[in-house]
């Protein structure tokens, strides 16, 4: 199946292909290579089939067929669609099912996408690997015995492996654009407030976004221009204008200036990835951008703050699952305080466990200056770093992980080691900024390597742009793994 | 900044946490914990001396809407994934001990 969305959204257009046909497509591949990949926890054909159905009939009739004209889209499974699961790869949500719509579903129903499946990922959205998912471990499409990335690992392994054109996930510290990475595609997160979270299963309110998963940089722009804009049932949505970005994505930008932080190429970082970033960074220089070395000085904190601010706002969120309005309750309990603690303990995996506890340590009297207050302080200043070095540059350009995808139980035992997998994209969500991760080449073994591009708040429409002049002088993102080919 | 995390903190935190812990659990996680507190130590080399705390990247304050009713979840539906109710509320355990 082509992956290249904009390929396939003309023939739909066009009327060439049906939104049935291309589903139907989906739906055989899913079927032919899911059993090895599992990026799916749940599919229902029937029903992404009378979606296809009703948008055909529409077009057929005259009507417009909306802006993704039937395309298929896939929901990460912590993204609220009525009367589906939204497990979020936790016990604890095993049999819950959605009662409302989040606003990206919302918006991408009535602009004529086909919701077509939910998709794995680590539990609550908690790791780097998909293999804290309490149902399934997803397997990296171009190498099974790898992880494709977490904590959107399913979104990014089911387009990936030619499953699906697009699917959305979320980034709380590099959950969309580390599996985007490690799987071959296109993946952004957008400034925080671009997209509005309402029915997004709240992680770390203050850093989680909600964005697209594509072949191309052009489906990232057409998923981008039907989800962002103002919300009022999420507070923290900016109601700013949104941009036609599909309209504006091949127009080159001149006069480009790339900051490179010094910061980004220090010990660590994988001789092969090292290559290909630098390599991008002589094709931008070819194509008349100018190369700025710039400093992000606190840059080798984000890891430790990113861990203090993300986990102090999960023990907060996470208290909600308490065995009472919805998920797993305990059958071994006594009084209520033990049916709590019990539900959990049962319910919740290690991961989550963790980064509950480690919260309510940071957030406890006495600690609370020391960690949570702390961390907060050193967030100022890591966004500090980012407005000083946006003073002189249009974007940033760096690795988005330390290396190409690991093999599945590498880092499991350690859970610092795994932390450190998101060294390069977790200042994004610290200081709010958007981030986009595309294809920039292949290791010696074969396994995709990503570029991240950082932009200033709001900048989404000049990351897309900057990441399809690239795209269009390279063709890193037109490989496919073995598996994806039907 | 802080002392080595002791088993005792951890059984401490779990309680607070409401997450019912295996003596092989709070070994496991007072391991884990230490590593990554260890970790975070490096926040204690910066000077952050009247440094605002930044709670928020976009920092946005007093969003108001009009205070209107708007249709929201029937009663049915806000039970629906409830493990125990009665149809009208969420039953929970018995609160305060017998007798």
């Amino acid at each position: 199946m082509p992956t290249i969305t904009r390929q396939l959204h003309q023939s739909l257009l066009s009327g060439a292909v049906t939104s049935t046909a291309l589903v139907q497509r989906c739906l055989n591949q899913i079927a032919a290579r899911d059993g090895q990949v599992k990026a799916f926890l749940q599919i229902d054909a029937d029903n992404a089939l009378a979606q296809a159905a009703a948008i055909d009939a529409r077009r057929q009739s005259g009507q417009s067929a909306g802006r993704f004209a039937g395309l298929p889209v896939g929901l990460k499974d912590n993204i609220c669609v009525m009367g589906a699961t939204a497990t979020c790869g936790s016990r604890i949500l095993e049999n819950f099912i959605s009662p409302y719509d989040s606003h990206v579903a919302e918006r991408l129903k009535a602009e004529g996408a086909v919701l077509l499946g939910r998709t794995n990922l680590d539990e609550f959205a908690m790791g780097s690997s998909c293999e804290n998912s309490a149902f399934a471990v997803t397997r990296n499409p171009w190498d099974l015995e790898r992880a494709p990335g977490g904590s959107s690992g399913g979104s990014a392994a089911a387009v990936s492996a030619g499953m699906l054109p697009l699917s959305l996930g979320s980034d709380t510290g590099g959950s969309i654009r580390q599996p985007a990475a490690l799987c071959g595609i296109v993946g952004m997160k957008p400034t925080y407030g671009r997209v509005s979270r309402y029915g997004l299963v709240a992680y770390a309110s203050s850093l989680d976004q909600i964005g697209p998963f594509a072949g191309d940089v052009y489906g990232a722009a057409l998923i981008m221009e039907a989800i962002a804009g103002h919300d009022r049932r999420d507070s923290t949505s900016v109601n700013l204008p949104v941009p036609s970005y599909t309209q504006t994505v091949d127009q080159p930008l001149a006069g480009l200036k790339i900051g490179v932080a010094r910061e980004h190429f220090v010990e660590g970082l994988d001789p092969a990835v090292e290559q290909s970033v630098r390599a991008a960074i002589e094709v931008y220089r070819s194509l008349g951008a100018t190369i700025i070395e710039v400093s992000l000085p606190r840059s080798r904190y984000c890891v430790a703050v990113y861990y203090m601010v993300a986990s102090s706002e999960a023990s907060s969120n996470l208290s909600r699952f308490d065995g009472v309005h919805y998920g797993h309750r305990s059958e071994n309990h006594g009084n209520l305080a033990e049916m709590y603690a019990a539900s959990r303990a049962e319910g919740f995996g290690d991961e989550v466990k963790r980064r509950i506890m480690l919260g309510t340590y940071a957030l406890s009297a006495g600690y609370y200056d020391a960690y949570y207050k702390k961390a907060l302080q050193v967030r100022r200043l890591i966004r500090e770093d980012f407005d000083a070095a946006f003073q002189s540059v249009d974007l940033i350009l760096s690795p988005v992980t330390p290396s190409s995808a690991f093999k599945i139980g590498e880092l499991t035992s350690d859970p610092l080691a795994m932390y450190l997998q998101d060294i390069y994209t977790l200042s994004a969500n610290l200081a709010g900024i958007p981030g986009l991760s595309i294809p920039c080449g292949y290791s010696p073994s074969g396994l995709p390597i990503g570029l991240q591009l950082l932009g200033p708040h709001f900048s989404e429409d000049r990351l897309l742009r900057a990441a399809r002049m690239y795209e269009s002088v390279t063709d890193w993102h037109s490989r496919r793994p073995a598996i994806a080919v039907d | 900044m802080s002392e080595a995390l002791t088993p005792e903190t951890v059984r401490k935190v779990a309680r607070l946490a409401r997450i019912q812990l295996t003596e092989a659990d709070v070994d496991r996680f007072t391991r884990q914990l230490g590593q990554v507190l260890g970790y975070v130590e490096m926040l204690s080399e910066l000077n952050t001396d009247g440094v605002e705390p930044l709670a928020h990247p976009l920092e946005i304050e007093n969003v108001l809407r009009e205070d209107e009713p708007t249709p929201s979840l029937s009663r049915e539906a806000a039970l629906s994934n409830s493990p125990k109710s009665d149809g009208k509320y969420f039953l929970v355990p018995q609160i305060l001990d017998a007798g």
